[in-house]
């Protein structure tokens, strides 16, 4: 590789015929129209820039935190304007910065990477970041009017359900909720991507490590993520409709929501982490030049702590009363979670060893960061025993700990990171010798601000309140505590403004200009919307180094499709596990439909804070009619041929539909995270029957058996009916395929009416005790998901009318079977569970 | 089904069945270990909310979780063994990194192995909570 080339910045002219119509197929919408793009480059950029700016907005919260606690009984801040302070640093830190700032790196990042032109659904990674920024500004406005959230980033009932009446509790659950969509939209993306998009040849042992990490931390996000949907769902309901999950009075119970929310709140914590770790496995080699040691064990430690993080949950609730043996078991997975994030870390230390280091700013970064979230990981190992966790519980020990495995552990990779990929998405390089300032401020001002606080914490200093009285004799420890944090503030101010000055009359960084092995330094200086010249054939972990004339192939396009002789925009699907190519999936070009999807998705969640409900509905209604749209007229479009010619004599189907098909793949992953939701209100019900000694309560009638009965039948039906959809559509058996979606309709509807009319006949009263309102629960999730599966059905009988959807091109029938697949499994354990369980229990 | 060659990548294009489900191989330790934990877990809570009284040992329990580790451990030692095997065929020894089918098959093994390690540990862990704590309480 030839560091010292790259191309001309205005060299379009010297393009040859081929290359000029694939820049023309890919060239980003200008002025105005700029905003509608939707390649990852410009979504990624913009998702990026939008987490730094929450990050900033939360650090000015903290520094606002710092100097009221600098002395004791300061007055800088009221209580009351300390609480919402604090609940909004840990909300904007924890969902406008730490989750989307993974998404932004990797939608930004990952298909360069991957060699891929684009991630498979542009559109929706463009709608996810629209409804994160709406969400987000939302939220964050909520503190300059003063009814900001007051409940800490964790919202525990009953003080958010009985003490705080004000809004800001409901701007929480319903902002949150909103951005959580994005979030789970990037989930699918990032998991299709990795599993589909990858190059040719690139099998599951040549996988890049940080789409190792990447997949496994967007799982996690479908499995933690919906169990706090469905605890936002419960809480909103008690407000808004006083149905009494959480109040015990009515036998509901407030540790319900802090399983849910832990359940989600643990993982959350790695699924912060782990990107960044994966930021430092791109590094490092980079800077070791020399593959990472111990590939294999890197995987085990992904996998192994993506699985772990999920038994972690109780060790935030060791001190609320629960049996020594639960304790006990969450204790015994909180020591053993050590064990692969260990793993990881000796691998890296391993590569740098064997390897020839080169100094740089990325590096310092990295090993400050490793070496602070070594320290916060001690710190977590200390309170993962719970007998000191009952002491150090809601001191600043533990705020101490958070910041030194978040701040180590997440923000300082990411630094590295954005010194490391700067270069690759600008063209220009950050000043080596301000890197060095910025770090030195940061480190040294992060361990004064942060250190004292473990030492305050066991004097006894407790957590989440605004002031603290002088004979607790922790001044001087927050006084430092304070400086620190305004040192570390001017790391992060120098780093600000480096990464902000004008470079105008700086040279163009080289391509590839630390010598990296991996293919998202394959992009040229200036980069050329394309993503690359042509999507290569990879046989090694690191094709810049082990390929031989790898770029030069690459730029000349010799591999696969360097053109788009329909000018339209194509990436290769590949299979799962060989990375065999199998498709030439077109995506869509710029748009602002998803613009609008977003402003109406969030005017339902918006208008509802402020009890709007007949505005949220019609928000809600222009929601459903826009995404109808963007399904209508920008998926599965019927191509004007069959199959195409990539390049060396390779043809690949432009249309697959099943498990070939990444949609289908989308289809199946939303589903898993709908399930999962869903499974956590199920929870809830054994939940409660296990707190108390009578669920159902004496005395209660209802929901019966017979109603459940008919709707599971009816529901059967209307599943059994679309399998033959499908099958008479394949058939091209139009009158079958009809008769069969008429039939669905109608059965199905049949069906969500029965097992809405089961609670409904037995007069069960939701707000006269949580037994009716959990069977409520249940029976409204499953037929809200019954009438979306007959929106499903409508629609396919009208793509089939309009001639978008034929008997080979079916992927929209295909991936609604999908759906109803999941929807008879939640139908049959609503029904088992509401209409069987009362009988076993009596 | 094409057989890529050793080094250039010759695809014909109609393709796309994988070889065998080996992305599975890797989640099937932890998803044992998770199986033991959330049942150890369950019959805990769910003995000492319904059935325990404030004095009662939870001898009941320590056999049930006693049962399930014997059942994971088994099952764990089958995976790990399998994973072994594949890891060591070829004795090629090295880092897995070529572009061929059999390296691939080596690394998920080997993946595969040292995951089943890990859920062992976990699952020892988990069961020897229940050897040291008797009672609910």
């Amino acid at each position: 590789m030839n560091a010292d080339e790259f191309s001309d910045a205005s060299g379009d002219d010297r393009l040859d015929a081929s290359a000029k119509r694939l820049l023309d197929a890919w060239r980003t919408p200008t002025r105005w129209r700029y905003w509608s793009a939707v390649n990852n480059s410009e979504v990624g950029l913009w998702y990026v820039v939008a987490s730094f700016t929450f990050f900033l907005f939360g650090g000015i919260l903290a520094l606002l935190m710092r100097i009221q606690l600098a002395i004791p009984d300061n007055d800088f801040l009221t209580a009351d304007q300390y609480n919402q302070i604090f609940t909004m640093h840990g909300s904007v830190m924890m969902f406008l910065f730490a989750v989307p700032i993974l998404e932004a790196i990797s939608i930004l990042l990952l298909p360069e990477m991957l060699g891929a032109r684009d991630l498979p659904f542009p559109r929706l990674s463009a709608y996810g970041f629209w409804c994160f920024v709406i969400g987000g500004v939302f939220v964050c406005g909520s503190i300059f009017f003063g009814v900001a959230p007051e409940g800490g980033w964790f919202m525990y009932p009953p003080m958010t359900t009985e003490y705080q009446t004000g809004v800001g509790v409901d701007i929480w659950l319903l902002g949150l909720s909103f951005i959580e969509v994005a979030s789970i939209a990037a989930a699918v993306e990032l998991i299709v991507g990795v599993l589909k998009c990858r190059p040719p040849g690139m099998q599951l042992n040549l996988i890049p490590l940080y789409a190792w990490y990447i997949l496994v931390v967007a799982v996690m996000i479908l499995f933690a993520f919906p169990p706090l949907i469905a605890g936002d769902l419960l809480m909103e309901l008690q407000r808004s409709l006083d149905w009494p999950f959480f109040d015990a009075s009515r036998g509901g119970d407030p540790m319900l929501w802090q399983h849910l929310f832990w359940i989600f709140g643990h993982p959350e914590v790695y699924i912060v982490f782990l990107p960044s770790i994966a930021l430092i496995a791109m590094i490092v080699p980079t800077f070791a030049r020399t593959p990472m040691v111990g590939y294999g064990w890197i995987v085990l430690a992904a996998v192994g702590t993506g699985f772990l993080s999920f038994g972690l949950w109780v060790h935030h609730m060791f001190t609320t009363g629960l049996p020594a043996i639960s304790i006990g078991i969450f204790s015994a997975a909180s020591q053993a979670v050590a064990i692969p994030t260990g793993i990881q870390l000796f691998c890296f230390i391993a590569t740098l060893l064997i390897g020839r280091v080169t100094k740089s700013v990325c590096l310092l970064f990295t090993l400050g960061g490793l070496a602070t979230f070594i320290i916060g990981g001690l710190t977590g190992v200390m309170v993962a025993v719970a007998p000191f966790d009952y002491q150090a519980h809601d001191t600043y020990f533990i705020v101490g700990h958070l910041h030194y495995v978040l701040i180590g552990g997440t923000i300082f990779p990411i630094v590295a990171g954005v010194y490391y990929y700067y270069p690759a998405v600008t063209g220009k390089q950050l000043s080596e010798r301000l890197g060095r300032y910025a770090f030195w401020s940061m480190l040294i001002g992060f361990n004064v601000s942060f250190f004292p606080m473990h030492l305050s914490g066991l004097l006894g200093m407790p957590r989440r309140v605004y002031t603290y009285p002088a004979e607790l004799e922790v001044m001087t420890l927050n006084l430092i505590s304070t400086v620190g944090a305004f040192v570390l503030a001017i790391g992060f101010v120098i780093f600000l403004f480096d990464v902000l000055r004008s470079k105008k009359n700086q040279p163009l960084a080289p391509r590839n200009v630390w010598n990296a092995g991996t293919l998202e330094w394959l992009a040229e200086v200036p980069d050329k919307p394309w993503g690359v010249r042509s999507i290569p054939i990879v046989t090694s972990r690191y094709p810049l180094w082990d390929q031989e004339g790898f770029v030069e192939d690459v730029d000349a396009g010799h591999f696969y499709l360097p053109d788009a002789e329909e000018g339209l925009r194509e990436t290769l699907v590949t299979s799962v596990v060989d990375a065999e190519p199998i498709q030439c999936l077109r995506v869509p070009g710029p748009t602002f439909l998803t613009h609008f999807a977003a402003i109406f998705t969030g005017g339902v969640f918006i208008l509802s804070t402020y009890h709007w409900y007949s505005a949220a509905a019609i928000s809600g209604l222009f929601a459903f009619i826009t995404i109808l749209t963007w399904l209508w007229t920008g998926t599965a479009w019927i191509p004007e041929k069959q199959d195409k010619d990539v390049g060396r004599g390779v043809t690949l189907p432009i249309y697959v539909s099943g498990s070939k098909a990444v949609g289908w793949w989308a289809m199946f992953i939303t589903m898993l995270g709908d399930m999962t939701a869903f499974i956590s209100l199920v929870f809830g019900y054994f939940f409660y029957w296990t707190t108390h000694d009578d669920f159902p309560p004496d005395g209660s009638t209802g929901p019966g058996w017979i109603w459940p009965a008919v709707a599971l039948l009816m529901i059967a039906i209307g599943y059994v009916a679309t399998l033959a959809a499908r099958k008479w559509n394949r058939q091209n058996h139009a009158a079958g395929f009809y008769a069969a979606i008429v039939c669905g309709v109608v059965c199905s509807l049949g069906g969500a009416a029965a097992v809405l009319y089961g609670p409904f006949t037995h007069h069960m009263d939701p707000t006269a005790h949580v037994y009716p309102a959990i069977v409520w629960v249940l029976t409204g999730w499953t037929a809200l998901h019954v009438v979306l599966g007959v929106v499903m059905h409508v629609y396919c009988a009208a793509r089939r009318a309009a001639g978008r959807m034929t008997a080979r091109c079916d992927a929209d029938i295909v991936n609604v079977t999908l759906y109803w697949h999941f929807l008879l499994l939640t139908t049959a354990i609503t029904c088992l569970v509401i209409a069987g369980f009362p009988m076993v229990a009596r | 089904m094409t057989e890529t060659s050793e080094r250039s990548g010759v695809y014909s294009g109609v393709n796309g069945n994988d070889h065998g489900s080996a992305i599975w191989w890797i989640v099937a330790a932890p998803s044992v270990w998770a199986a033991h934990f959330l049942a150890s877990y369950l019959t805990a809570a769910i003995f000492c909310a319904k059935f325990a009284d404030s004095d009662r040992s939870a001898g009941e329990v320590q056999m049930a979780v006693m049962a399930y580790t014997v059942l994971a451990m088994v099952i764990l030692a089958g995976v790990g063994w399998v994973g072994y095997r594949r890891h060591q065929s070829g004795h090629d020894g090295g880092p897995h990194d070529g572009d061929t089918r059999a390296d691939q098959r080596r690394l998920v093994g080997l993946s595969t192995f040292l995951l089943s390690c890990l859920s062992a540990v976990a699952t020892v862990f988990t069961a020897l909570v229940l050897y040291f704590v008797g009672t609910c309480h």
